[in-house]
């Protein structure tokens, strides 16, 4: 499966989800402002419709823009941000490897351990701020030219994992920002873990 | 009123809305995210959050009046509340929410009556605050001028 990236562009595309008028008028302006397209949909079911996840032709987003980076709530009503997560990190998923970034205005460091364990890149505590977005595009960006193997090995914040054979499939890293619970950094043996189950730190 | 008295008025009213803890940061974050090509961001945001309060102020008060509270729901809409006023930097909004959901815990449906009488009370303020402010701000365009960055 390979994915459509063109090196040559910064505009990502992000899928923003969010059940929330207020904060979904926010974050596409943050987006906006920071030179992202956005797509903003008020659930997860509205997301996995968009991402052609719902069951239905696997499409990639059915207005034909592929999709860079999803920010989606965690409490949502129906279907949570982390129930969204899930669905989307399946193993049978085409479109597992898009980063998933979760925003919560609740610190619940179970929460967030549970995001990050099943595939998110990041969580964020709301209200998201512009710089968060610069981080996080920034970020994204590193890690798209990776996919297309020119490995940036000196600008990673946390260090390679040395095992691994073959090039990440997806970038392993996340920032560590002040919102992630504490932890102490992964023992050698614990990287050796299959690549879907990479607990993110 | 000409414009340089209409701008230190408005610069004044911010600068009290701030002190007085109507709004916090995150208003300023807002503000930082308008400018000529999204002229009116700040005022769409507000509205929508006028909108979307209105709406759960009417759905809690019809909660709280249930023979049986379910206390579930109630405290689904003050999380609701709570992040949008939280977004937009309603301070005491948000205070008074953080208040209302312990209440709603220990579901104590007396409590929880008393904190729905804040929380409209405060967004009532702060209503009133925000549609003085957007006033200023067409008069002060209106007159010509900019209107001036605060905080």
């Amino acid at each position: 499966m390979a994915r459509r990236v063109s090196c040559g562009s910064e505009e990502l595309h992000v899928l923003a989800v969010d059940d929330s008028n207020v904060d979904r008028k926010v974050i596409e302006r943050l987006l906006r402002i920071s030179s992202c397209k956005v797509t903003a949909v008020e659930s997860g079911s509205r997301a996995l419709q968009y991402l052609g996840l719902d069951g239905e032709k696997n499409s990639v987003g059915f207005d034909g823009l592929k999709v860079n980076l999803i920010m989606t709530d965690y409490s949502m009503p129906g279907m949570t941000g982390y129930e969204l997560l899930k669905k989307i990190k399946q193993k049978s998923s085409a479109l597992r490897e898009i980063p998933v970034v979760i925003m919560s205005s609740e610190k619940v460091l179970a929460r967030i351990d549970r995001c990050l364990e099943e595939g998110a890149e990041e969580f964020l505590m709301k209200p998201v701020k512009l710089s968060d977005v610069k981080r996080l595009k920034s970020f994204i960006l590193r890690g798209e030219a990776d996919v297309h193997g020119e490995k940036q090995t000196q600008k990673r914040k946390l260090e390679e994992d040395p095992w691994s054979a073959s090039p990440p499939l997806s970038s392993s890293t996340s920032s560590l920002s002040g919102n992630l619970s504490p932890s102490p950094p992964p023992s050698p043996s614990s990287t050796l873990q299959p690549l879907s189950k990479r607990t993110r730190l | 009123m000409e414009v340089g008295q209409l701008q230190r008025k408005f610069v004044d009213y911010t600068a009290s809305l701030f002190c007085e803890g109507f709004l916090d940061e995150q208003f300023t974050q807002l503000q930082q995210l308008q400018d000529e090509s999204n002229p009116d961001f700040v005022v769409e945001v507000v509205s929508l959050f006028f909108e979307d309060t209105e709406k759960l102020l009417n759905d809690l008060t019809r909660a709280l009046d249930q023979q049986s509270v379910d206390f579930k729901k109630v405290d689904a809409h003050v999380h609701q509340l709570k992040g949008s006023s939280s977004s937009i930097g309603a301070q005491r909004v948000r205070n008074a929410c953080i208040a209302f959901r312990n209440f709603c815990e220990e579901q104590n449906t007396d409590a929880c009556s008393k904190c729905l009488l804040q929380v409209k009370q405060e967004y009532s303020l702060v209503k009133n605050k925000l549609d003085t402010l957007f006033r200023l701000e067409q008069q002060i365009v209106e007159a010509g001028g900019a209107v001036p960055m605060v905080g």
